[in-house]
């Protein structure tokens, strides 16, 4: 036992899927950053808010005002240069850094697929993707035909994770028993050629949807795992990401997943898209005969000890980390406890609407808050109903006019959230005192419950 | 693990039916009958929008060869006739102010016409200097439209005859002059938004698609709009002192200055929402395609749509328990205007979370990614 485990960590391979990941995850986050740019969403998201969101603990992060730019710039060269394999090291550092930065600016923007970049990032900062078919290895005049076998096995487990989280997160009687959210979603693409107005319409594509995306997740890790079921595996990945960037506006997400999942070919597979982009490259007339030259120079990338640790305890925390919610009472979808960073993908249709309600507690007399004078369009939609969102901004507001001199000042909100087409209900209780209310990992227990049970995960 | 990939190949294999085949509902008994989206649009344009206009429109026309005929003729018959042209025009623009879309977006129809408070002091100061920009100067949409009317109609005098008087003043003459131009302007801009609908109507009609700039989203999202700010905000909250800490502001009532048709405006109003949202024409009892017939496809076992109607219903209810004037309401009993407004709240809620929800219809000025 103790020798298979030895063993599996001396195992070597080729390091060609790494320099493809390497390349590939470079490339798209340059894109990414460029259309997020070109879109004007740096402006809209992140200096037009007079106020952002911060993640519990780093309230310290904040967007940089025409700086942010700059961010973002480093953030872009940084991916680049991570693609050509630059400076790795440092690039993937400054990339993990900048791109985290960015997303722990606002709250309002979580996404999990870019969680799922951080994760990768982070994880690749002790990779070797820089072993061969990159800049630095032209430049140290070696290149690493091998790598420790665990280090591809790392990035396909991430991968595992997040697909088989995101079915089994989908095993809950709203998604399976009412083709909840994804009836609402469907119907609703009544203007798409052809099948929008027939079969999105349907209440039992709805239902093979939501079944059918259920087994997908959880099985498509184990279909691209083993080799006869591989390249059905990935037809089925990359159909199955093109109908979600058809059906919903999810950006650069399916093509992030279905570049990543190359990752679980064989290394000639690997070979051949290096050749292929060798190809391309003098094509483009760029010098790039060296990239293969010194190939069979070193054998063995030597991987710290350090750096093995860091990710054995990294993923066993990503198998752990989306149970949490459990430790918290009441209707997950409702209460929002322990809801990121579990892979919890598309299962709900979630809208509130929240007033605040500014009072003062001596003489009670109040007025109504105008949320457009504080928050963007965007931030009021995300914040009417995630409570830590609510009571965050609630404080803001509380101090806001506590400055401009009002006494004795108490915040309540009046918070109707609807929930997978159920109809909207009381959420936070209306006699709850933002104020007194301190953000915390504990349990929030001034949400009022879903009137409704969701059984599942 | 065969098993798996037969079971595998054949859910991929549906997939790519599912994606590629369009005529599958062929082979289904069970069809459900699919909502047609446009019917909404062209029912709403058909029988609310282009009748409302054809109402509005002659109305202003009226109200300007009144306003005319009284430069010509200052008797308390010629303002009287001018006051009543008013009303009746401000009364018919309540099922027209929701529509903020294409034209009127783009020419600030609403801002134009109805933005209350009037400015007095701007008012005052046009017509002092004699020069003023009706039309691309924003701080005069407080100087013109139905507010400033019912300062040069009601607020110049106590009386009628008082008013009579100070127009029979030749010192005076400039405010006749700009009353002249406030209806010419008001005209002029119905015009043009009126002929645009004309001509526009079947592009409108067509563009029904899911998207940020469909005619249907941005109808959906200007009517919420409107219910939140128009009627609820504009009309009760800001008057009632809802947003400034219990002090009440009764210059702030639609039409302050006849202050006794705040109650009708507000009902009309109030009508005027009931009716789009349940597709009933604006001068017919029998209604049409609408965003509650859409939201009874959308989920059949939803009560959604009788809720949001009985929010409407129960808001006119409370309305018609008020004074007529709402200016002394506010002053004698303050509570009610309060809770016509909590009520319209209600509305807004289900609205904004049930109603976007269950249509799934985007709101317009919102553009980021999701997952």
């Amino acid at each position: 036992m103790k020798n298979g485990i030895a063993n599996y960590f001396n195992k070597q391979t080729n390091a060609a899927p790494l320099a493809v990941f390497r390349l590939l995850f470079g490339l798209l986050m340059l894109i990414s950053i460029i259309r997020f740019w070109s879109k004007g969403w740096i402006h809209s998201l992140y200096i037009e808010p007079s106020f952002q969101f911060s993640y519990y603990g780093f309230d310290w992060v904040k967007p940089l005002g025409v700086y942010t730019y700059f961010l973002f710039l480093i953030c872009g060269v940084s991916a680049f240069l991570v693609a050509i394999g630059y400076k790795y090291r440092i690039s993937i550092l400054v990339f993990f850094l900048s791109f985290t930065y960015i997303e722990l600016m606002d709250k309002t923007t979580y996404l999990n697929h870019y969680y799922f970049i951080s994760v990768v990032s982070f994880m690749m900062l002790f990779l070797p993707c820089n072993a061969q078919f990159s800049v630095d290895a032209i430049n140290r005049k070696q290149s690493y035909k091998l790598v420790p076998n665990w280090t591809i096995d790392s990035l396909k487990l991430i991968l595992g994770i997040v697909y088989f989280y995101a079915g089994l997160t989908k095993i809950n009687s709203d998604w399976l028993l009412n083709a909840m959210p994804l009836k609402l979603w469907l119907k609703s693409k009544y203007d798409l050629p052809l099948i929008g107005q027939t079969i999105m319409q349907q209440e039992w594509f709805s239902f093979f949807m939501s079944w059918g995306g259920m087994f997908y997740d959880l099985s498509i890790p184990f279909l691209l795992l083993f080799r006869k079921t591989r390249s059905y595996a990935f037809i089925l990945v990359v159909a199955f990401h093109i109908a979600t960037r058809i059906l919903f506006p999810i950006g650069m997400f399916p093509y992030i997943m279905i570049l990543s999942t190359i990752i679980f070919f064989d290394s000639d597979v690997h070979q051949k898209i290096l050749r292929f982009t060798l190809k391309i490259l003098s094509f483009l007339k760029i010098k790039s005969e060296k990239l293969c030259i010194p190939l069979l120079q070193k054998n063995n990338y030597k991987v710290r000890y350090s750096s093995l640790i860091i990710i054995v305890v990294f993923l066993f925390l990503q198998v752990f980390i989306p149970w949490r919610s459990l430790l918290y009472p009441g209707e997950l979808f409702w209460n929002e406890q322990g809801y990121r960073f579990s892979w919890r993908v598309m299962l709900m249709e979630k809208k509130g609407s929240s007033v605040f309600k500014i009072v003062n507690s001596k003489t009670n007399s109040f007025f109504y808050v105008n949320n457009d004078d504080f928050l963007t369009p965007v931030q009021q939609k995300q914040m009417s109903f995630q409570p830590d969102m609510i009571l965050e901004y609630g404080h803001y507001l509380g101090n806001h006019f506590k400055s401009q001199g009002h006494q004795n000042v108490a915040v309540f909100v009046e918070s109707y959230v609807s929930l997978n087409g159920r109809l909207s209900q009381q959420f936070i209780d209306p006699s709850a005192n933002l104020m007194e209310l301190k953000e915390s990992f504990k349990h929030k227990y001034w949400i009022k419950p879903l009137n409704d049970e969701i059984k599942g995960f | 693990m065969t098993n798996k990939k037969t079971f595998y190949f054949y859910l991929l294999t549906a997939f790519l039916i599912a994606f590629s085949c369009s005529d599958s509902t062929n082979s289904d008994d069970n069809i459900v009958d699919n909502f047609d989206r446009q019917s909404i649009l062209e029912n709403v344009t058909d029988n609310i929008i282009l009748p409302a206009f054809e109402d509005f429109n002659p109305k202003i026309a009226q109200l300007k060869e009144s306003v005319t005929q009284f430069s010509n003729a200052k008797s308390i018959a010629n303002l009287e006739t001018v006051q009543s042209n008013w009303v009746e025009a401000y009364k018919s623009w309540q099922h027209l102010e929701m529509f903020n879309i294409a034209k009127a977006e783009e020419v600030y129809f609403i801002k134009k016409m109805n933005t209350y408070p009037a400015s007095v002091s701007r008012i005052e100061n046009n017509i002092n200097t004699g020069s003023y920009d009706l039309d691309t100067n924003n701080n005069n949409w407080a100087a013109q439209g139905f507010p400033a009317l019912d300062y040069l109609l009601f607020g110049l005098g106590d009386t009628n005859l008082d008013t009579l008087v100070f127009y029979q003043n030749n010192e005076n003459s400039a405010y006749l002059n700009y009353l002249q131009s406030l209806v010419s302007q008001m005209l002029q801009v119905t015009d043009l938004v009126h002929q645009d609908w004309v001509l526009t109507r079947d592009i409108f009609v067509s563009s029904s698609e899911n998207s940020a700039t469909s005619s249907l989203n941005m109808l959906t999202n200007d009517f919420i709009y409107y219910f939140e700010k128009g009627l609820r905000t504009n009309k009760f909250g800001i008057p009632a002192g809802v947003f400034s800490g219990n002090n009440t502001r009764a210059a702030n009532v639609e039409a302050y200055y006849n202050s006794s048709m705040s109650k009708v405006l507000s009902l009309e109003a109030i009508d005027a929402v009931q009716k789009f949202f349940k597709g009933q024409g604006y001068n017919s009892s029998t209604t049409g395609e609408s965003l509650s017939s859409y939201l009874d496809y959308m989920m059949e076992n939803n009560s959604l749509s009788s809720e949001i109607l009985t929010k409407f219903i129960d808001s006119q209810q409370l309305i018609n328990n008020l004074d007529d004037n709402f200016a002394s309401q506010i002053s004698s009993n303050n509570t009610l205007m309060v809770d016509v407004f909590n009520k319209l709240q209600e509305g807004v809620v289900l609205l904004k979370t049930d109603m976007l929800s269950i249509l799934s219809i985007s709101v317009d000025y919102i553009d980021a990614d999701g997952d």
